[in-house]
């Protein structure tokens, strides 16, 4: 029986990133649609009716939503190659915890980043350097979160490296600088080419951003 | 070898009422230590680091934090007793996405019906009455969320109804009004001796929200 699996994305979600990132370290082939988020297609909007949101992973016309629950599934149904998370239930949660770690706090301490100015602006890059520091530390001499393997954890972060040049320009400041152990980390991932293709080119990001500035009226 | 399982846990708390639950079906003994979140244990600092927060569960002296990570290290680790998780991936997805859905909406609203006053608090109980209603559509005519046994979904949701009453006398509404079916599920839930007994007393959640209303000068 074919396969059919489509991905309801947008071009700079770094979560629609984590399941492109997923779908190509597991080969599959998928259908790419792009969303226009001011104006919901009826296939999103009935495919993820309670928080309609990209990224949705519809697989035979059944929908997943959450980028990490997505990732999870992908795993769990294209299990004979490039597992994602790790077979011992204590390493499955650690990667898990991680991976939610990044999902509580990169993503809103960028957003401030970019969206805010002053004090607010440098709380913000204050707590996002730290955050980053810690998964450092987490990342620790590995080559990867996920040990010698790319793994849950990479697929969970990396993404977010596309946005890096965006919050540095907005920021005013150096992630390499202070994090130069995850930036070496995400240049390693970027080696693989199922992230190369999966994350934007970081200027077009920083293009992205600068228009939703503009359009919510940030400086 | 025996196991030793530890769990970090402040009484009142969702999030503990749910790995309480979840110990309890897989039939797991554990020490359960109450937590003063006032003056947190040496323990509890060193167990869970990153965020400093209950519940932590410590089996043989490695920490799993974050409650819905905990439940499924518990499901991955005594698999073979009442299983929580379905061996379906998309039925797995699904579970999990119920279960984010509710960390992600429940406990931000009924924190808003016991804080706030006035408009702002209109606003929030009218929202959490609205996620009632999702989750009672996803509950349709099935006994659980699990089909026709408890499951990840129904230990997930279920400790939050011990704050109902609580949400009641502070917001003035009856949620059973709004909800019966909802309603109709936590009491079927209740007639199982697990959650009767992992549960806590409503109306000692009331007091002790009654004490954090004066502790914080909330009228």
């Amino acid at each position: 029986m074919a396969e059919e699996v489509i991905l309801l994305d947008f071009w700079p979600s770094p979560f629609g990133m984590r399941v492109r990132i997923a779908l190509a370290e597991k080969g599959i082939a998928y259908d790419y649609k792009e969303e226009d988020l001011k104006n919901k297609s009826p296939l999103l909007l009935a495919m993820n009716p309670v928080h309609k949101k990209i990224p949705v992973l519809i697989h035979n016309g059944k929908p997943v939503c959450e980028s990490l629950i997505a990732v999870q599934y992908i795993d769990e149904v294209w299990h004979d190659k490039s597992p994602l998370l790790p077979s011992n239930p204590y390493e499955r949660a650690q990667a898990r915890f991680w991976a939610d770690y990044v999902d509580k706090k990169i993503y809103d301490l960028g957003r401030k980043i970019w969206s805010t100015k002053g004090e607010e602006q440098e709380a913000a890059k204050k707590e996002f350097v730290e955050s980053l520091k810690l998964l450092e530390g987490e990342l620790g001499d590995k080559p990867f979160f996920g040990g010698q393997a790319f793994g849950f954890v990479d697929v969970a972060l990396v993404p977010f490296y596309s946005w890096f040049y965006a919050y540095e320009t907005c920021g005013g400041f150096s992630i390499e600088a202070e994090c130069p152990k995850l930036v070496a980390w995400a240049k390693r991932c970027l080696l693989r080419e199922s992230v190369s293709k999966a994350l934007p080119d970081p200027e077009k990001v920083h293009g992205f951003v600068l228009e939703l500035k503009k359009k919510f009226g940030v400086e | 070898m025996a196991d030793e399982v530890i769990l970090l846990d402040f009484w009142p708390s969702m999030f503990g009422m749910r790995c309480r639950l979840a110990l309890a079906e897989k039939g797991v003994k554990y020490e359960y230590k109450e937590e003063d979140l006032k003056n947190k244990s040496d323990l509890l600092l060193r167990m869970n680091p990153v965020h400093k927060k209950i519940p932590v569960l410590v089996h043989n002296g490695k920490p799993v934090c974050e409650s819905l990570i905990i439940l499924q290290y518990i499901e991955e680790t005594w698999p073979d007793r009442c299983p929580l998780l379905p061996s379906d991936p998309y039925q797995r997805a699904q579970a999990r996405f119920w279960a984010d859905y509710i960390d992600k909406k429940f406990y931000g609203l009924g924190r808003k019906v016991w804080t706030t006053k006035g408009e702002e608090q209109e606003v929030a109980k009218k929202e959490l009455i609205e996620i009632m209603k999702v989750l009672e559509g996803e509950l349709g005519d099935k006994p659980f969320f699990g089909g026709e046994k408890l499951g990840f979904v129904d230990v997930a949701i279920v400790p939050f109804s011990t704050w109902f009453y609580a949400y009641e006398m502070c917001g003035n509404f009856s949620i059973e009004a709004e909800c019966p079916k909802l309603i109709a599920w936590t009491k079927r839930c209740l007639e199982i001796e697990t959650v009767s007994k992992s549960l806590v007393d409503p109306h000692k959640v009331y007091d002790f929200i009654l004490q954090l209303k004066k502790a914080l000068g909330i009228e």
